[in-house]
This record gives structure tokens, C-alpha cells and sequence, in this order.
């Protein structure tokens, strides 16, 4: 106990001697006096983490709910609703302090806010200094359940119930809490704003949401195998209305995911909220395009998968670029996410049942490295800032040396959440094995999981 | 002319339609249908009260054949739908006094 408490004096007293330091690399909003509460910011913060909340439910309930053949549609909105209370007692007993606690480069020590304590109503300078050190753990939690979640899609409609909890347990521990570190944790190797080696951009977490949970999916759905009839059984989404209103949820909800990542109520936020907003169109309008020309008709189910592609691509950007160079992300994000949806899953023969490595695996690494070339100072002062790049000075706006940057980011979120996903499903298929038999997944997972039916009479 | 009826279990349709498409059978007709056998139902559970189901979801296929294909047809709905667990099914095999093709009016075997 005196060990923890000599080692926070001393956080405490570094922070003291490096805050001015710090103070020239992050936002403006750090100007405000130390430990005072921006009532402003702090109700933007509470607003966003409510709507990030409601991405996972209702959102993607509803969105993968509605893909899913109606004797799994209770299953697949169970894998994201019971991460709703998992992931949450997780990040209370040891994730928030896995991701944002002291630690070393790669991961924060699970102790030093175990239980969430010393995470009170005193703003932490170190993350946002106007708002309730509470209220920054709160939308950071959001974030914690909502990937793991997105995996979910990959493995829908015939993997056992017990196999997916301990997995989810342990992915969140090996994978999402120390990336999270890496990235936005203070003193984390990529952490571009604070202390970090490497300086990778993400604003709100193309590497440590997007990429992390569609490359686990990928290889997640390549080792539990194919849904059983697939692909030369039709399967059909049993309700696309569902999967449009969840939809719209997504996108309102990714307004709290993405502005809400400014951490303040100012004029960042509102650059953020504009750049996801068109984004999401783009994508939107060049997916229904490129279908429309190459299968002759433009799908509701196309334009809403293009709008998901379009706000899971500029996640990483969002607070770093212009209306315009958001509008341009976004158009790549429809084409490269319906190549990756149609022809590469297709050529590969994987079953990657509701598309989470096409969407947010292949979209945000597009995001990733376009912001690269793309991150503007004028939108984000913070990053005028330098670094030194081989005896030389260099921006971290833009440029070949950002790019390699973002790409060496890219690289080490790919390896880092294939290998360890392959290591945990591994051990979860000694153990409890991934797949349920034969006739309970013809059954339907609702039935042989739960004992209940979505649709009675 | 004989109509083999059987009752098997929904995840078995797959390959007994291929193992009867093996045998030359032309069609079938295929019905999403209840009951219950020895199996008996089974439990669900909605908000911790719990409810007995005693008609399970089963799969009812129906084609007519001619008399000299009978056996092997019962014999490929055997092994195809067998499980060995309970709750396989059954099935049913009846004489057909008569078969007619609406479009052209054939009459007997040519017909089915």
C-alpha cells in the first residue's frame, strides 16, 4: 500500500516537472486553470459516452440482429448485450487501469487504479484536464465494449456461448486494454500526444477499435470455420429493417465515438462531428455507386453497409482533417470496403458471416494510412508539433515520415491482434471447444443456447 | 405407384433431398411441420418462467414413386436422416392409385 502510494507521489511530481512540457503537445484546453471542472466539456463527455453506449445497444444489436437468420437473431444480439455488463465489471475491476493507468510503454500496471481508485471528480491532466477524471473513464468504457462486440459478427450463429465469454475476457486483457495503453495511454509506445516513441495518429481509435477487432475476426472466423451450409445454402438476413434502423443508430451514435474523442466541447469536437458526418456520405454514395454499376442496382442494405464503412474509415482521421479531405476518405472507404466485402471474401472462401474484417479491418487501415498524407495542422494545432525522424525534424502533419508512422501502427496493431487471437482461440478450443454440434447449430443458437425464440406466434 | 412420407429432423433435409436427387426422384414436396414422437418437447425459458414445448419443429417430406423404386428410396431416407439419437422420425409408405401432370395430362408412373 505505501509502495503504491510513494510511486503516485512520484507520477504526481513528474507530472509537475514535465507539464509544461506537455502542455505545448495537447489541445488548447489544457490552458484552463489545473483541476477545474468545464461544465461545458463535461456535459459533451457525458452526452458522448451515452451515445457510444448506444451503438453497441441498440446499434449493433439491431444492425447484425437483422443479418442473421431468425433462429440466431437472439443469439447475435446476446453477444453484444452480456458485453455490455462484462466488459463493464472488467473495466472496473482492473481494464481502465490495464489501459490508462501508469505502467510501462505497453501496458499500464492493473493496480495503480484497481477498482477504480483515485478516479474521482479531480480531472486527470494527463488525459482531460477539464473534465471529471470519472467522466473520461465512463466514455472510454463505452469504447471497451463496443469492440470486442464488432468481433462478434465474424463468428455468429455457431459458436458456443461459454467459448465466446472466455474468450471476450481474455481478448479485452491481452489485446484491447494494452493497445489502448499503447496508443492513448500516457507514456504509451505510440501515443503521438504524449510521451510516446512512435507517433501514431488516431483520434478515436482506428487502431485500437476498428482494426484491432477486424483483424481478430478474421482470423477468429478462419479458425472456428464456416457456418455449416455455407456458402452453398442461401442465408439470407432475416430482417434488413432491423439492420437500417441500426444504422442510423450507428451513425448518430458515432457522432459521441468520434467528437466526443476531442475530450472538450470546442471547436475540435465540432471538426470531428462535420468530418464523420461526411465521411459517412461519401462512402455511402460511392459503395451504391459501384454497385449499381457492377450488379445493376443500387441495395438499401449496400448504402447502409457504405455509410458503416464511411464512419468506421474516418475514426482514426476524424480530428485531424479537413470537410474536404474527410469527404475524399470517405469515397475511397465505399470502394475499397465492396472490393473487400464481395471480391476478397469470395476469392478467399473465408466466412466472415456479417463482414467486420471487410468493413472495419479494410476501412479503417485505409484511414489510418490516408491520414498519414491528409492530418492537417490548421484543424488540429496540436500536431504542428514536431518529432525527430532520423537526426532530422519533422512534422506530424502529413508527409512520408507520418505516413511510415501510421503504417508502422497499422503493422503492429495487425500482428499483435492476429497472433494473440490466434493464441487464446487455440486455448479456448482445448478447453471448452469453439464450435456447438451438428444439430444444435441447425437448431439454431437461440434455441440451444438460450432456450428462447425471438419470434413466438 | 407408392407416397413415402417421412418425418426427420429439420437438419437432415439437406442431405436427404441429395441422397433421394442420387436415386433419379424427380420431386418432392417439403413441409415445415410439428409434432412429437417419444421425444416428447422441450423446455423454454422467458424471464425465468419456464415453459414446456411439445411440439418440436420437424421436416415433412412427401414423394410419389414408382413401385420399383420404393426400397432403394426408403433405404436412402434411412441413412441419410439417421442420427441414432431420439427424435429421428419416421417413415410412411402408402399405395397411389393414381397420378396425373395437370400441364399435359399424363397419366400413371410417367407422371411423377
Amino acid at each position: 500500500m505505501k509502495k503504491i502510494f510513494f510511486c503516485s507521489c512520484l507520477a504526481v511530481l513528474l507530472f509537475g516537472l514535465t507539464a509544461p512540457l506537455l502542455a505545448d503537445v495537447s489541445s488548447p484546453a489544457a490552458a484552463a486553470p489545473a483541476g477545474a471542472v468545464n461544465t461545458g466539456d463535461n456535459a459533451w463527455l457525458l452526452a458522448s459516452s451515452a451515445l457510444v453506449l448506444m451503438m453497441t445497444a441498440p446499434g449493433l444489436i439491431l444492425f447484425y440482429g437483422g443479418l442473421v437468420r431468425a433462429k440466431n437473431v437472439l443469439s447475435t444480439m446476446m453477444h453484444s448485450l452480456v458485453l455490455m455488463a462484462v466488459i463493464s465489471a472488467l473495466w472496473m475491476v482492473y481494464g481502465y487501469s490495464m489501459a490508462f493507468g501508469a505502467g510501462s510503454a505497453f501496458c499500464g500496471n492493473p493496480f495503480s487504479h484497481l477498482l477504480l481508485k483515485g478516479v474521482g471528480a479531480a480531472p486527470d491532466p494527463d488525459y482531460a484536464g477539464t473534465i471529471p477524471a470519472q467522466s473520461f473513464m465512463l466514455f472510454q468504457m463505452m469504447f471497451a465494449i463496443i469492440t470486442p462486440a464488432l468481433i462478434s459478427g465474424a463468428v455468429a450463429g455457431r459458436i458456443k456461448f461459454k467459448a465466446y465469454i472466455v474468450f471476450m475476457v481474455l481478448w479485452v486483457t491481452v489485446v484491447y486494454f494494452p493497445l489502448c495503453h499503447m496508443v492513448w495511454g500516457k507514456g504509451g509506445y505510440f501515443n503521438w500526444a504524449a510521451g510516446g516513441k512512435i507517433p501514431v495518429l488516431d483520434f478515436a481509435g482506428g487502431t485500437v477499435v476498428h482494426i484491432s477487432s477486424g483483424v481478430s475476426a478474421l482470423v477468429f472466423a478462419l479458425m472456428i470455420g464456416k457456418r455449416s451450409g455455407y456458402p452453398h445454402e442461401p442465408m439470407l438476413p432475416h430482417n434488413v429493417v432491423l439492420s437500417l434502423v441500426g444504422t442510423g443508430l450507428l451513425w448518430v451514435g458515432w457522432f459521441g465515438f468520434n467528437a466526443g474523442s476531442a475530450l472538450s466541447a470546442g471547436s475540435l469536437a465540432t471538426s470531428a462531428f462535420a468530418a464523420t458526418h461526411f465521411s459517412a456520405a461519401a462512402a455511402a454514395l460511392s459503395w451504391a455507386a459501384l454497385e449499381w454499376k457492377l450488379k445493376g442496382k443500387p441495395s438499401v442494405l449496400g448504402v447502409a453497409a457504405g455509410m458503416v464503412a464511411g464512419l468506421a474509415t474516418i475514426t482514426p482521421a476524424s480530428g485531424f482533417v479537413s470537410i474536404p479531405a474527410a469527404f475524399a476518405i470517405g469515397l475511397v472507404a465505399g470502394v475499397v470496403c465492396y472490393l473487400a466485402v464481395t471480391k476478397i471474401k469470395s476469392t478467399f472462401g473465408y466466412d466472415d458471416s456479417l463482414d467486420v474484417f471487410g468493413v472495419h479491418g479494410i476501412g479503417s487501415i485505409t484511414g489510418m494510412l490516408l491520414l498519414g498524407f491528409l492530418a492537417n495542422p490548421e484543424v488540429n494545432p496540436a500536431i504542428a508539433n514536431t518529432f525527430r525522424a532520423g537526426g532530422a525534424t519533422v512534422s506530424l502533419a502529413g508527409g512520408t515520415h507520418q505516413f511510415v508512422n501510421q503504417l508502422i501502427g497499422v503493422a503492429f496493431t495487425v500482428a499483435l491482434a492476429a497472433i494473440a487471437t490466434f493464441v487464446i482461440v487455440k486455448l479456448v478450443d482445448a478447453v471448452i471447444g469453439l464450435r456447438v454440434d451438428e444439430e444444435d447449430e441447425s437448431v439454431g443458437l437461440d434455441l440451444s443456447q438460450h432456450g428462447e425464440r425471438a419470434y413466438n406466434e | 405407384m407408392k407416397k413415402i412420407e417421412a418425418i426427420i429432423k429439420p437438419f437432415r433435409l439437406t442431405d436427404v433431398k441429395d441422397a433421394l436427387n442420387e436415386l433419379g426422384i424427380q420431386g418432392m414436396t417439403v413441409s415445415e411441420v410439428k409434432g412429437f414422437g417419444r421425444q416428447k418437447g422441450h423446455t423454454e425459458i422467458y424471464r425465468g418462467s419456464e415453459y414446456t414445448v411439445d411440439f418440436l419443429p420437424k421436416v415433412k417430406i412427401e414423394t410419389v414413386v414408382a413401385d420399383t423404386l420404393k426400397d432403394a428410396a426408403v433405404q436412402a431416407i434411412l441413412k441419410s436422416a439417421k442420427t441414432g439419437k431420439i427424435g429421428d422420425g419416421k417413415i410412411f409408405v402408402s399405395t397411389v392409385e393414381e397420378a396425373i401432370r395437370i400441364r399435359t395430362d399424363e397419366r400413371g408412373e410417367s407422371a411423377v
